[in-house]
């Protein structure tokens, strides 16, 4: 394949990638950059502009203005070497509901003119096995359920050995069983040296299986790197619950730590002194940056200052935490 | 290729199609053949006096009945609904992903319509043949020139006819094509074709516009009298081919036009 593409160099890479709908644009200038190898997930509330940039990715969709480059080829113009190469899903399923399954995956194969005829079965039976949808082949797709089809779309994907998935909110409908089953599909796949580029709002399951992170809101792309890079942009804090609130405060302030301001419905320093042996909870916080000690020293200084800690962890920013802070929904108590 | 007639064949619509098409020979070959009085020459729909000479002419008669309406209908659904059926479904991003690719799947597309319009009148002139020769039996035929053929020729007229008509209808799976590109909406572009075929019958009926019938594609639709003629005249087949050519160059570009650069949003 000409200028195939080297591990160095990312399998999906936009720069400057705009989308308009007449006056306004679905997508906004993002520089996307997709690791070779890489489980990339898409995150991004609805509406936020993923699957308009997957319908440009693949296609689907002519960009306004800006460059995009799939698998190392610059596209729309390597459309027909490369979408060979890509599987996808895009905005769910969508088959004939007249055909059974297996009729419906090799038509979709029969689209691919690469694809040979002669092995056409085989391969609609394998990858019909491979979303464990084997006894349900012959069945009209009409008689499916929903996590069926998504099953089945994820066939469809997996018609051909492929360099790059593109999968659209891939667990939509699945019962938990499903959810895991594709969840370790995209570690195979990814263990096969394919990149897997996922979308999806659901950010558990995202944490769960990707290794890197972009985040998309109102058309832009606020933030990509690995899923590490992207919690540490959240510190880790230290919690503390204890009846001795300013005791507390103090001692972590001692070790030079940034105190937060107490969350929730904790008393404030005064109330909760005066009101002595017996009283109520409050909660301290404080910010665990590179320069804190351990924490099993924080708690033995606590206690050496007379602290009664009924309660100690130590918490990294979730990447919920990170996505609500970036896109801004939701609400923020700590602000 | 294959896997797009499968689609279109695989689906109980065609089939209704083609069964209420069957219908109509058989509802004309039972109702003359129910009547005391054999019908009298020009009475009723062409070729209708010659039904009971010859069964072969049930087709041809069921063929004339329904070239205004029921075949232009049966068309529109099946061109209408090329591309804006896929729309509609889904599946045409899965399609143009695996990658089809946009140009062979407007050709294939198109190819499929254009069988689908042979299907549909082999349906009715075979249907109407073997209904025919089940309640009239076969016998020798009277051209429009006067000549009587025996079976086997006028078999074969019968035939060319189908072929002419599946001509005729060339430019309007051609048109249906192209208004199946501008919408995701199969009802609508099915709904488009066919008032668009019914619009070009009624201008070609107004004699004001004499001017524009020329360029109608319903033009020659009812034009294949030359074929029932010995020689065969194949002045208005050559006609007809040119303009349905015409369409199909012409309507087939604007399709082309109009999808290569469409964004598939469906």
């Amino acid at each position: 394949m000409t200028g195939g593409s080297s591990p160095a160099e990312p399998a999906i890479r936009t720069r400057g990638l705009t989308k308009r709908f007449g006056q306004q644009a679905a997508v906004d200038g993002i520089d996307l950059s997709v690791p070779s190898g890489a489980v990339f997930g898409f995150l991004g509330p609805n509406g936020s502009g993923k699957t308009t940039t997957i319908r440009v990715l693949l296609g689907l969709a002519a960009a306004t203005s800006g460059e995009t480059s799939v698998l190392g080829q610059p596209m729309p113009r390597a459309l027909a070497d490369v979408l060979p190469r890509v599987g996808a899903l895009v905005e769910g399923p969508a088959f004939y509901p007249f055909l059974s399954g297996t009729a419906n995956l090799q038509r979709l194969d029969a689209a691919d003119r690469r694809a040979s005829p002669a092995s056409r079965h085989q391969r609609v039976a394998a990858a019909l096995e491979r979303v464990g949808l084997g006894h349900a082949a012959t069945k009209r797709v009409r008689a499916y359920s929903l996590g069926m089809k998504q099953r089945l779309g994820i066939a469809g994907a997996l018609l051909s050995p492929r360099d790059l998935l593109v999968l659209d909110e891939p667990t939509n409908g699945l019962d938990p069983q499903g959810t895991r089953e594709v969840r370790e599909l995209v570690r195979s796949l990814a263990a096969d040296g394919a990149t897997v580029f996922v979308s999806s709002h659901l950010l558990a399951e995202v944490e769960q299986m990707c290794t890197h992170v972009g985040v998309m809101s109102a058309g832009r792309l606020v933030a990509q790197g690995t899923l590490d890079e992207l919690r540490g942009g959240g510190e880790a804090h230290v919690r503390v619950r204890t009846p001795d609130v300013g005791t507390a405060r103090s001692a972590l302030a001692g070790l030079g730590l940034v105190l937060v301001q107490a969350t929730g419905a904790a008393p404030s320093d005064r109330a909760a002194d005066d009101a002595g042996e017996g009283s109520r909870d409050g909660v301290v916080e404080a910010v665990l940056d590179g320069a804190a000690p351990p924490p099993e020293r924080i708690v033995e200084a606590l206690v050496a200052a007379g602290t009664r800690v009924r309660g100690f962890a130590v918490e990294r920013a979730t990447l919920e935490d990170r996505f609500m802070a970036l896109t801004g929904e939701g609400f923020d108590v700590v602000g | 290729m294959r896997s797009e007639l499968r689609v279109l064949f695989g689906r109980p619509r065609t089939w209704a199609m083609l069964l209420a098409l069957a219908a109509i020979p058989i509802l004309i070959a039972v109702a003359v053949r129910l009547s005391s009085e054999p019908p009298g020459p020009g009475e009723g729909p062409p070729f209708l006096d010659r039904v009971t000479q010859n069964g072969l002419f049930v087709g041809m008669t069921a063929l004339v009945v329904s070239i205004p309406l029921f075949l232009p209908l049966t068309v529109g659904v099946v061109a209408g609904d090329t591309i804006a059926g896929e729309a509609s479904l889904g599946t045409l991003r899965y399609l143009l992903v695996a990658p089809a690719g946009r140009v062979r799947l407007l050709v294939v597309k198109y190819v499929a319509a254009a069988v689908f319009c042979l299907a549909a009148t082999l349906t009715v002139v075979v249907v109407g043949a073997l209904v025919g020769l089940a309640l009239f039996g076969a016998g020798p035929a009277t051209l429009l020139s006067g000549d009587t053929v025996g079976v086997g020729e006028s078999a074969v007229r019968a035939l060319l006819v189908a072929v002419y008509v599946t001509v005729s209808l060339l430019g309007l799976s051609a048109v249906g094509l192209f208004v199946s590109t501008l919408t995701e909406v199969p009802v609508g572009a099915m709904a488009a074709t066919v008032v668009l075929s019914v619009v070009a019958q009624v201008l070609g009926q107004l004699d004001q516009l004499a001017w524009l019938h020329p360029w109608l594609f319903s033009r020659h639709w009812l034009g294949f009298a030359d074929l029932l003629r010995q020689p065969v005249s194949w002045d208005s087949f050559g006609d007809n081919a040119l303009l349905q050519a015409g369409y199909v160059a012409v309507f087939g570009a604007l399709a082309y036009g109009r999808f290569v650069t469409k964004d598939v949003l469906s």
